[in-house]
């Protein structure tokens, strides 16, 4: 379904790799099954053709990896951006947390990346092979003979539904064209969930978040979840490395996590797409990014280097923290 | 016969330099507030933390109220503004979770408001006291 092909990427990888602009490629690499694509750095040519892919797999956000890898490798390191990953990049490059001289991007296109878990909801778990068959996915498992036929559309990640640009907001080398700003419908579900009464929202929150086993997952993938020392870990905290022990557990990580990344979160969707548990934990981000929007402004972190985040920022006729629920109300 | 009305648990952040003194003044004039709130004293009112009123509310508390000096006669210049920014994103989530909104409020108060600080602990205290107990951000092993 990607316009651009493997091949491409390879042949890019490989002359930047022989002529020595970069030491290191950063791109995603074969895993045990066809759907869990895992970020690697490859550093030989031969590596390269074994190991790399690129399929409708490759939903990973490659911006975090520099700010660790940067330090461990001589020279530059070639990276693969998908458009939404350059909002990151440059989200970071903002908090100085890489050395962008030492990043080589190279921006490629791309169509939307497959949800691994509303693939195997459509065809049972038990995935053997999966086949790329224009804009359809043939999906064998083990238990059936026939490989099913998935279209792609109907199993995109949530993020790619509501892709929000097509458009490189960074990058030192184009593949493929150059793409649009898209006016997408992302805050339509964050708009339903205010419509509701408090005890639905409530009820609606509960359910969602009781979910959470504390795997970090979230946090981990954030690319703005960069600190060297994280609350969370905090060991005089009591909440640290371990399962929330209760509902106001749950909560407070969930509201403390997207309000740490609030006014810096580009809406990559990266933790709801690596979320195991399947929380819809987008929409707290998005809430904060809908609230920024509508009380200060339209803002949308990484769209350019060096813009100050609105929750570090302020004018002197700002809105009064009670006002928000007035407004509200009389919108209602 | 004795009557369990709930009586709330508030907390108050107040900053040092303007709200503190308001509440100092509240006790000079012998205003009456209720005893339910209690104080806690930070340098700026942006000195509180999410978490802090997060915290709060898991150790007990029913409401929580965030005083600071008003808008451009921070001590540190600036620092009102952004609680001002922060508070309306953190609140707005909270109720965006199902929290009620009547539990939590920011008010500017300065050092020679002393009425005014008696006059909005008792409405925040009124408002919370209908609200009943914290029982959407509670910690049960908290509980006294």
């Amino acid at each position: 379904m990607q316009t651009i092909t493997k091949q491409q990427l390879l042949d890019k990888a490989d002359s930047l790799l022989a002529n020595g602009t970069v030491t290191a490629v950063l791109g995603w690499s074969k895993g045990e099954f066809g759907y869990d694509v895992t970020p690697k750095m490859f550093t030989t040519k031969e590596d390269l053709e074994q190991n790399f892919v690129w399929n409708d797999f490759c939903g990973v956000n490659f911006s975090k990896y520099l700010v660790s890898k940067t330090d461990r490798f001589e020279g530059k390191i070639l990276v693969f951006l998908k458009p939404c990953d350059t909002y990151s990049f440059n989200q970071l490059l903002t908090e100085h947390r890489f050395d962008r001289e030492k990043v080589y991007a190279v921006g490629i296109p791309c169509e939307g990346m497959v949800d691994v878990s509303k693939l195997k909801a459509a065809t049972g778990d038990g995935i053997s092979e999966i086949k790329e068959d224009g804009d359809n996915l043939l999906v064998t498992t083990i238990y059936e003979d026939e490989p099913a036929t998935v279209p792609c559309r109907d199993v995109l990640l949530e993020r790619c539904i509501n892709c929000k640009s097509k458009k490189h907001v960074a990058y030192d080398e184009l593949l493929g064209d150059e793409g649009e700003i898209i006016d997408s419908a992302r805050f339509d579900e964050v708009a339903q969930i205010e419509a509701m009464t408090p005890d639905e929202r409530f009820a609606f929150w509960q359910n969602e978040l009781s979910r959470c086993i504390r795997c970090n997952a979230c946090r981990d993938a954030c690319p703005a979840c960069t600190c060297e020392k994280c609350v969370f870990d905090n060991p005089n905290s009591g909440v640290e490395n371990k399962a929330p022990a209760n509902s106001f557990e749950e909560k407070m990580f969930h509201i403390i996590r997207a309000y740490h990344v609030a006014g810096r979160c580009t809406d990559c969707g990266e933790c709801s797409r690596v979320c195991p548990q399947n929380i819809p934990l987008h929409l707290l981000n998005r809430k904060f990014i809908k609230d920024i929007n509508e009380f200060y402004g339209e803002y949308q972190a990484g769209a350019e280097v060096g813009s100050r985040a609105p929750l570090v920022d302020y004018t002197t006729d700002d809105l009064e923290p009670g006002e928000v629920f007035d407004r509200r109300d009389m919108d209602a | 016969m004795q009557v369990n009305e709930h009586k709330p648990l508030i907390v108050a952040f107040c900053c040092n330099w303007c709200s503190y003194a308001g509440a100092d003044l509240a006790g000079n004039n012998r205003l009456n507030y209720p005893a339910d709130v209690k104080i806690i004293r930070v340098p700026c009112s942006c000195r509180v933390n999410p978490m802090f009123i997060l915290r709060a509310f898991q150790r007990g508390a029913d409401g929580v109220i965030i005083c600071g000096c008003h808008p451009g006669d921070c001590h540190y210049t600036s620092g009102n503004y952004y609680t001002r920014r922060r508070m309306a994103a953190l609140f707005s989530m909270l109720d965006f979770l199902g929290i009620e909104k009547e539990r939590t409020r920011v008010e500017w108060v300065s050092a020679a408001e002393g009425a005014k600080f008696a006059a909005t602990m008792n409405d925040f205290v009124e408002q919370v006291t209908a609200l009943g107990e914290n029982k959407r951000l509670e910690d049960l092993r908290c509980k006294r």
